[in-house]
C-alpha cells in the first residue's frame, strides 16, 4: 500500500508538451480518476507512473520512493490495458501467473492466489481457455484478475472499459468499485467518460491540452467549477452556457440576455464575493440543465422565468430533455416527464437562480 | 436471373476445380513417378518408363545405401540443413524483433542493410566466397556451407519476421514489461511464441533449397564422407552411363524428411502466408 506523487512533471515529445507541470498527490488507498478528452495527456501520465514513459522534468513517488529511474517491473505496480493485453498463447491460468512465476514466486502460492483471484472475479472455470475463447466482459476480467494476482503497491487503469458494450461496461464499472472498496489498493483510473468519473473516483482529476485543470471530489468538480471547461466537460447533459451582461439595480444583480432579464438569488450573488468588478460587462451565465425546470408545473416569478421556444424534445421516461431557445441564447432544461412542451411550441421555463454560476468572458474562469 | 447466377457459380467452380486438378496432376505425376520407378530395374524403367514394377524390388533402395554410403550423405545433408535453418531462425527472429521493435539511431539504415542482401545475387559472388572461405581455413568443412547458408537466409527471413514483430501490439510488450519481463524475457516467452507461423514459414523456405543444393557443396566440399545428398547422388551419373533405378530410389529417400517437415509444419506455413491478408 502506498501513495502516488507527481512532482511538477512535464512530458514533451520533441516540441509537443503532452503534460505540463502535473502536480498532485494520489494518497493511500485512493482512487483516483483522471478524465479528460482524447489527447489530454491522461494516459501520458498513467504511463508516467508506470514507467513504460520516461519522465522530461519532474519527480515520481510511489509510497515514498523516487521511481524516476526505477524500471517498472520494480515499481510494484499493476496495470489493466484498454485492449486488456492478454498473452493469446498462454490460457487463462497462465496469463494470472505469468507475473507471478517471473518473480519466482513458490508454485502453491501462485496458484493460491490465482485461484482466490478467479474466485472473486468469477472465472474459475475458464482457468484452462485461452484469451481468443472468452467474451469481451471475461478477457477484462482476466486482465484485471493478471493485476490482482501480483497484490501490487498501485493498480494503474488506462480505459479499461471503453472496449465493453454499454450495458457491461455499467455493470464492470461497479465491480471495479466493489473490488476496490475489498482490496483498498490505491488506483489510478484514466478515463474519458465523465459518468466512470464521477461514478468510481474518490477524487477526480481533471486534465486538457496536457494542462490540469481541477482536482477534486466528484461532487465537488459537478458543484464547483473552476473555469468553462470543467463545467462543460462534467455532467450530461452538459452544463448551459449564456452570454449575457451582468447589470445591478439597487442591492440586486441581473444576469440580462436580451431576450430575457433574470435576478441573481441574493445569497448566491452574496457568495461570489467579486461579482461587484463585472458590473454592466459581459459575462458567461452557465446552469445546468436540472436547474432549468417546467415553468408550468413550478411556477417562478417574472425574475426567474421566462418563455421559451422548444425546439426539440427528448423524452427519456424518467425525464423530458428539452432543448430551447430565447433570443440568441440556446439551452438544455432537464423537465419533469409529465411536462406539455411540444417541439415548436412556447413554453414557460423557471431557472433555479440560486444554482448558477458566472465565468469571465475572456479567461473562462469562474467569478469567485 | 438467379438461376443464372447459380448457374454462373457452379461453372465457376468447376472451372477452378479443374484448373486445381490439372496443377495437382503436374506437381504430382513427376512425384509418382520418381517412387514407382525406384522400385524397378534400370532396364525395366527404359522398357515400360510409366508402368507399375512388374515385382515391387527394393534392391535399388540396399544398393544405395551400401555402395553409394548413401547412409553418411544423409547424416551430412542433416546435420548442414538443421543447423543452418536453426541458425537463421535463432538470429533473424532476434534481428528481426530489434528492427520492428526498438527505435534506436541508424535503424533504417541497418534495415536497408540487410534489405539490401536480397538484392545481391549470391552466386556473382562465389569467388570472392571461396576466397574468404579458403582464408578463413573453413575449406572442405561442413562450416563452409553452413555460414554460407546462414548468411544467406537472412535477408529474406528478417523481412519476414520483422513484418510480423510490427504487427504484435505494443501493450503485450508494456504488459510483460510490467509483469516483469526482461527485454530478452519479452521477447523469448512473449512475442517468439506468437510469430511461430511465421517461424515456420521461415523454416520451411529456408529448408528446403538447402536441403537440395547442389552448387556451394559442389564449390566448397572435396572430401567424399563430408558431402551431402545432391553432391553424392552425382555417382549415379556416369559419363556415359546413368542408373536410373539407383538415381530413384537415391532422390526418393532424399526428399522424405522435406516430407516430414512439410506435414509438421504445413498448417503453421500456410496460416503463416495468409495471415495479414485479412483484417482480423
Amino acid at each position: 500500500m502506498a501513495g502516488v506523487v507527481l512532482e511538477h512533471v512535464t512530458k514533451r515529445f520533441g516540441n509537443v508538451v503532452a503534460v505540463n507541470d502535473a502536480n498532485f498527490e494520489i494518497k493511500d488507498k485512493e482512487f483516483m480518476v483522471l478524465v479528460g478528452p482524447s489527447g489530454c495527456g491522461k494516459s501520458t501520465t498513467l504511463r508516467m507512473v508506470a514507467g513504460l514513459e520516461e519522465i522530461t522534468e519532474g519527480n515520481i513517488y510511489i509510497g515514498d520512493v523516487l521511481v524516476n529511474d526505477i524500471p517498472p517491473k520494480d515499481r510494484d505496480i499493476a496495470m489493466v490495458f484498454q485492449n486488456y493485453a492478454l498473452y493469446p498463447h498462454m490460457d487463462v491460468y497462465n496469463n494470472m501467473a505469468f507475473g507471478l512465476k517471473l518473480r519466482k514466486f513458490p508454485r502453491a502460492e501462485i496458484d493460491r492466489r490465482v485461484k482466490e483471484a478467479a474466485r472473486m472475479l468469477g472465472i474459475e472455470n475458464l482457468l484452462d481457455r485461452k484469451p481468443k475463447a472468452l467474451s469481451g466482459g471475461q478477457r477484462q476480467r482476466v486482465a484485471v484478475g493478471r493485476a490482482i494476482v501480483r497484490d501490487p503497491k498501485v493498480f494503474l487503469m488506462d480505459e479499461p472499459l471503453s472496449n465493453l458494450d454499454a450495458k457491461l461496461r455499467v455493470q464492470m464499472r461497479a465491480e471495479l468499485s466493489k473490488l476496490h472498496a475489498r482490496l483498498q489498493t490505491t488506483t489510478i483510473y484514466v478515463t474519458h467518460d465523465q459518468t466512470e468519473a464521477m461514478t468510481m473516483g474518490d477524487r477526480i482529476c481533471v486534465m486538457k491540452d496536457g494542462f490540469i485543470q481541477q482536482i477534486g471530489a466528484p461532487l465537488e468538480i459537478y458543484d464547483n467549477p473552476v473555469n468553462v471547461f470543467v463545467a462543460g466537460f462534467i455532467g450530461t447533459p452538459p452544463m448551459n452556457f449564456i452570454n449575457v451582461v451582468l447589470k445591478k439595480e439597487g442591492d440586486d444583480y441581473y444576469v440580462d440576455g436580451k431576450a430575457f432579464k433574470l435576478k441573481i438569488d441574493r445569497e448566491r450573488a452574496y457568495q461570489i464575493k467579486n461579482i461587484g468588478a463585472y458590473v454592466d460587462k459581459e459575462v458567461i451565465l452557465g446552469i445546468r440543465p436540472e436547474n432549468i425546470r417546467d415553468g408550468k408545473i413550478h411556477p417562478g416569478t417574472e425574475d426567474n422565468s421566462f418563455v421559451a421556444t422548444v425546439d426539440v424534445t427528448e423524452p427519456m421516461g424518467s425525464e423530458v430533455i428539452v432543448y430551447f431557445s430565447k433570443g440568441e441564447a440556446q439551452f438544455v432544461g432537464r423537465l419533469d416527464p409529465q411536462t406539455e412542451a411540444r417541439d415548436g411550441g412556447e413554453h414557460p421555463v423557471t431557472f433555479n437562480m440560486q444554482k448558477i454560476h458566472l465565468f469571465d468572458k475572456d479567461t473562462e474562469l469562474v467569478i469567485k | 436471373m438467379r438461376f443464372h447466377q447459380r448457374a454462373f457459380r457452379l461453372f465457376k467452380r468447376i472451372g477452378i476445380h479443374a484448373l486445381l486438378s490439372l496443377y495437382s496432376l503436374a506437381v504430382l505425376l513427376p512425384l509418382v513417378i520418381m517412387v514407382v520407378n525406384s522400385f524397378k530395374t534400370t532396364r525395366e524403367i527404359f522398357l515400360a518408363p510409366f508402368s507399375l514394377p512388374a515385382v515391387w524390388s527394393f534392391q535399388s533402395y540396399v544398393q544405395v545405401w551400401q555402395r553409394a554410403s548413401f547412409g553418411v550423405y544423409f547424416a551430412n545433408s542433416l546435420w548442414v540443413s538443421t543447423l543452418s535453418v536453426t541458425a537463421i531462425l535463432v538470429i533473424a527472429s532476434m534481428a528481426a524483433y530489434g528492427l520492428a521493435r526498438y527505435r534506436f539511431r541508424g535503424v533504417d539504415a541497418l534495415r536497408l542493410y540487410f534489405l539490401a542482401g536480397l538484392m545481391v545475387p549470391l552466386r556473382l559472388g562465389v569467388v570472392p566466397l571461396f576466397v574468404l572461405v579458403q582464408r578463413l581455413g573453413l575449406l572442405d568443412t561442413h562450416w563452409a556451407l553452413i555460414l554460407t547458408y546462414v548468411a544467406n537466409g537472412m535477408p529474406f527471413s528478417i523481412f519476414l519476421l520483422s513484418g510480423f514483430f510490427r504487427r504484435l501490439p505494443q501493450e503485450l510488450e508494456h504488459a510483460a514489461r510490467i509483469d516483469g519481463c526482461t527485454e530478452f524475457q519479452i521477447y523469448r516467452r512473449v512475442m517468439l511464441p506468437l510469430v511461430r507461423p511465421a517461424l515456420a514459414t521461415v523454416a520451411i523456405y529456408n529448408f528446403v533449397p538447402i536441403w537440395n543444393d547442389f552448387f556451394f557443396p559442389l564449390i566448397l566440399l572435396r572430401s567424399d564422407h563430408l558431402k551431402t545428398i545432391p553432391l553424392g547422388m552425382t555417382l549415379f551419373f556416369g559419363q556415359h552411363q546413368i542408373d536410373w533405378s539407383l538415381l530413384f530410389a537415391g532422390m526418393t529417400l532424399a526428399s522424405l524428411p522435406l516430407l516430414a517437415l512439410y506435414l509438421m509444419l504445413s498448417g503453421h506455413f500456410i496460416r503463416g502466408l495468409t495471415a495479414g491478408a485479412i483484417k482480423r
